[in-house]
């Protein structure tokens, strides 16, 4: 057996309080597809940047062959022969294709490097998508997503000062029709037999299964299975993806809720599912991160509020996810972050009343123990969970009927979470209604009604006791119907 | 197949349309200027503001804005008038000092994550204090070998021109077609990938304003080279002349689109629409607000084009 292109040993990486890889291996040989797959936040993504030199794990080794001693991170994963198709598409939209291939390839050097790229460009992208109509010469801006897509696939394995050892493919079928699906896929398995190797990420599973030779499946941060490709069943795989034990102590008295009025119906788009939500209900959005559920958030949030006049006492609020990019005001006390939301409740004749914000901001501390001694101090002076929970006073101190959450608990410590599971609970109960984006398999199975996501449309609508891991893994990979 | 304009092609057509529309009406207005000397008289000025452009652009092509080109030109205008003549090489020292200063900025602003507009605008203070400094009043003089180059008499063009294409070609060749030009515009495109690819990110940056200090130093020696003198206060237009050239000359703010070409033609404009204005007997006190006004007028263009395009 040769010795591996790219060998992960013992490799953990922790951001915070969150352990996004403990103490994973992973060898890849020349000549085999290696499969990988997992549910939110399995590590997936974490492991391909340790293996691409993004990311130095901070404990274990990466190493690869053929890479000379002294160099690290990018620049040995690259003289490895290592490459990398990212999920997001990563190439510069400024530069033309030839241009593009330039940067990514520091053999394109010396006169003519223009034409050069050009004509290998052009030939790798009719080799791996024949009947393509790119024109090389446009700019990036100039392509569709799919032509970006397409043009970063045969960058990656572009043979320029010596051909790629092992290209990681990271959902590189998201934006490609079956067609152009079909063709990279070919020649991923034309490409390995000839002694490439690749590792792939994909959603679809049947994709993973007809093109691997091995699968590796993750969860939690380690690796759960690695088998050959044979040895796996769509269903099997989708098991190997979840936890086998469950308590289902958090459900139980939600009998009842789907007699009370409907708050929120909207008719099914694209063959999926409508969406349903009534008073007192809590909601869950689930299935792989980036697949819609942000966005349906948002277009609820649009269609309840107004674009430029205010719409008159706010009925719908909105929980970020992502604190540091739209939740907090970073240069704003604690008690300024919470009573933001609400402000014109808190005002008389158009100036705040100071008094009536302090003993609100004082209410609440007591409601969610917002732990700090003074509602004055800076926000930041909070954990990122006591910040959040600051988010959730924000939404919860207005009117709003509606309370859309765009996965607020990342990064969020446990005891926290089980306090906010409980506003939330008591709040619904009140008569609130929750629309809760998810990446946790816990925190849907808090829900009264979660509708799984797939490529931007519902694909199945669970209530009740068909609330689980497994329900919601088989509909969030395409084909594997439950 | 009919021949489209794309978003592309308009962007780079507006700049010379800009141009040719401004110098018929000045022709108009004015015939005695479409001379040799009327050309020369009209363009010279554009010379270092077209150097100034330049520079800008290469600092915007990263996703950076430079506050402090007005001052450094100054500066560098003064450093000129006063040491050139008789001290050339402690002049040369003090202006590569300054290039390597600026270099320094460019690497503080990347490594700290710092905005480049609070930076530069502390930076203008300091190169405004220096130069005066340096020449409390107006004073010092153009070395002789500079009043040379800047005045020569080109055959069948004048120089003004002649610079500007000089200027446009050589920007053009370093920000275009080089290799450091194309890791200049992909960081201001995408900086993650770049850095992905495995190149530094910091050392293209640090080019980037190195480049930039460079050509805000010939900004400075060519305008002592017209105006044979200085004064700290030379080139405070500049900056924003310079930012304004760039957008006029199809450039944008963010996302590494520029056009060196673009850039020097709408200089050209800028300095143009100031005479258009003296022609028409207009205050050179409304001077400003009616460049503001083509400026305004450009872009509305731009914009309508693209949006019919999209």
């Amino acid at each position: 057996m040769s010795s591996p292109v790219a060998a992960v040993g013992g490799a953990s990486v922790t951001f915070g309080a969150v352990r996004a890889l403990s103490g994973v291996d992973l060898a890849i040989v020349s000549g085999e597809a290696v499969g990988l797959v997992g549910h939110n936040g399995a590590g997936k993504s974490t492991l391909v940047n340790v293996i691409n030199g993004g990311l130095t794990p901070h404990a274990g080794s990466v190493a690869y062959d053929g890479a000379e001693k002294g160099l690290s991170g990018v620049a040995a994963a690259r003289a490895g022969g290592v490459r990398c198709v990212f999920q997001e598409l990563s190439l510069c939209p400024n530069l033309t294709i030839a241009e593009n291939a330039r940067l990514m390839h520091a053999g394109l050097a010396g006169f003519g490097w223009r034409s050069r790229a050009r004509n290998l460009v052009e030939a790798k992208l009719s080799e791996i998508f024949p009947g393509n109509r790119i024109d090389c010469a446009a700019t990036v801006s100039a392509l569709s997503i799919a032509e970006r897509q397409m043009v970063e696939i045969a960058l990656n394995f572009l043979d320029v000062s010596g051909p790629p050892q092992l290209v990681i493919l990271d959902e590189p079928t998201s934006s490609l029709d079956s067609t152009l699906a079909g063709q990279l896929l070919a020649h991923v398995r034309a490409y390995v037999s000839g002694g490439g190797s690749v590792l792939l990420i994909s959603h679809i599973l049947s994709e993973i299964l007809s093109t691997s030779s091995r699968i590796v499946v993750m969860k939690d941060g380690g690796v759960v299975a690695n088998r050959p490709a044979g040895d796996f069943t769509v269903k099997s795989l989708v098991e190997a993806m979840g936890s086998v034990v469950r308590d289902k102590a958090a459900s139980g008295e939600r009998a009842g809720r789907d007699q009370a009025p409907l708050v929120i119906d909207l008719p099914a788009v694209r063959g999926g599912f409508g969406f349903r939500a009534h008073k007192g209900e809590v909601v869950g959005l689930a299935g792989l991160g980036g697949h819609g559920q942000t966005d349906m958030l948002l277009s609820l949030f649009r269609a309840r509020s107004g674009n430029w006049l205010p719409h008159g006492p706010g009925d719908i609020a909105f929980v970020a996810g992502d604190r540091a990019l739209n939740g907090t005001f970073p240069l704003w006390s604690i008690l300024r972050n919470l009573s933001i939301g609400n402000l014109s409740a808190l005002s008389s004749r158009y100036a705040v009343d100071r008094e009536r914000e302090a003993a609100t901001g004082t209410a609440w501390k007591e409601k969610i123990s917002i732990r700090t001694p003074d509602m004055h101090l800076p926000i930041l002076s909070l954990s990122g969970g006591n910040q959040q929970k600051v988010l959730f006073a924000r939404a919860l101190s207005t009117a709003a009927d509606i309370v859309l959450m765009d996965d607020p608990m990342r990064g969020v410590d446990i005891g926290t979470k089980q306090d906010v599971y409980g506003i939330i609970r008591a709040e619904a109960e009140a008569g609130r209604t929750f629309i809760w984006y998810s990446t946790e398999m816990d925190e849907i199975c808090l829900c009264d009604r979660v509708y799984v996501f797939r490529d931007g449309a519902i694909v199945a609508e669970l209530t009740g006791d068909e609330i689980d891991e497994h329900h919601v893994l088989a509909a969030s990979f395409s084909g594997a119907a439950a | 197949m009919r021949f489209r304009l794309s978003p592309d092609h308009i962007r780079i057509l507006i700049p010379f349309v800009s141009l040719a529309v401004l110098l018929a009406a000045v022709f108009w207005l004015q015939p005695r200027a479409m001379s040799y000397m009327g050309l020369n008289l009209l363009l010279n000025l554009a010379v270092p503001i077209a150097l100034a452009t330049i520079a800008q652009m290469l600092v915007i092509a990263v996703n950076d804005l430079d506050l402090s080109i007005g001052t450094f030109v100054s500066f560098a205008a003064c450093v000129t008038a006063v040491y050139m003549p008789e001290q050339p090489l402690l002049g040369i020292v003090i202006l590569a000092a300054a290039i390597g200063a600026y270099a320094l900025m460019g690497l503080v602003i990347h490594l700290r994550d710092l905005p480049s507009i609070v930076v530069t605008l502390g930076m203008s203070f300091v190169w405004g204090g220096l130069a005066v400094l340096l020449l409390p009043s107006p004073g010092g003089q153009a070395p002789e070998w500079l009043r040379t180059v800047m005045t020569a008499a080109t055959p069948f063009v004048p120089m003004a021109v002649v610079a500007s294409a000089i200027i446009a070609l050589v920007a053009h060749l370093v920000v275009m077609r080089s290799t450091l030009g194309v890791a200049l515009r992909g960081v201001g495109g995408n900086a993650r990938s770049v850095s992905r690819a495995g190149w530094s990110v910091a050392r293209i940056k640090v080019a980037a304003y190195a480049l930039s200090g460079l050509f805000s130093v010939l900004s400075g020696m060519a305008l002592v080279g017209l105006t044979t003198s200085a004064d700290a206060n030379i080139a405070l237009r500049y900056t924003l002349l310079s930012i304004a050239g760039v957008i006029l000359g199809g450039g944008e703010f963010t996302g590494g689109r520029v056009s060196p070409v673009g850039a020097v033609v709408g200089a050209l404009t800028l300095t143009l629409a100031g005479s258009f204005l003296s022609f028409l007997r207009i205050s050179p006190d409304w001077q400003i607000g009616a460049q503001g006004a083509v400026l305004i007028v450009v872009l509305g263009l731009r914009l309508i084009f693209s949006r019919r395009e999209a």
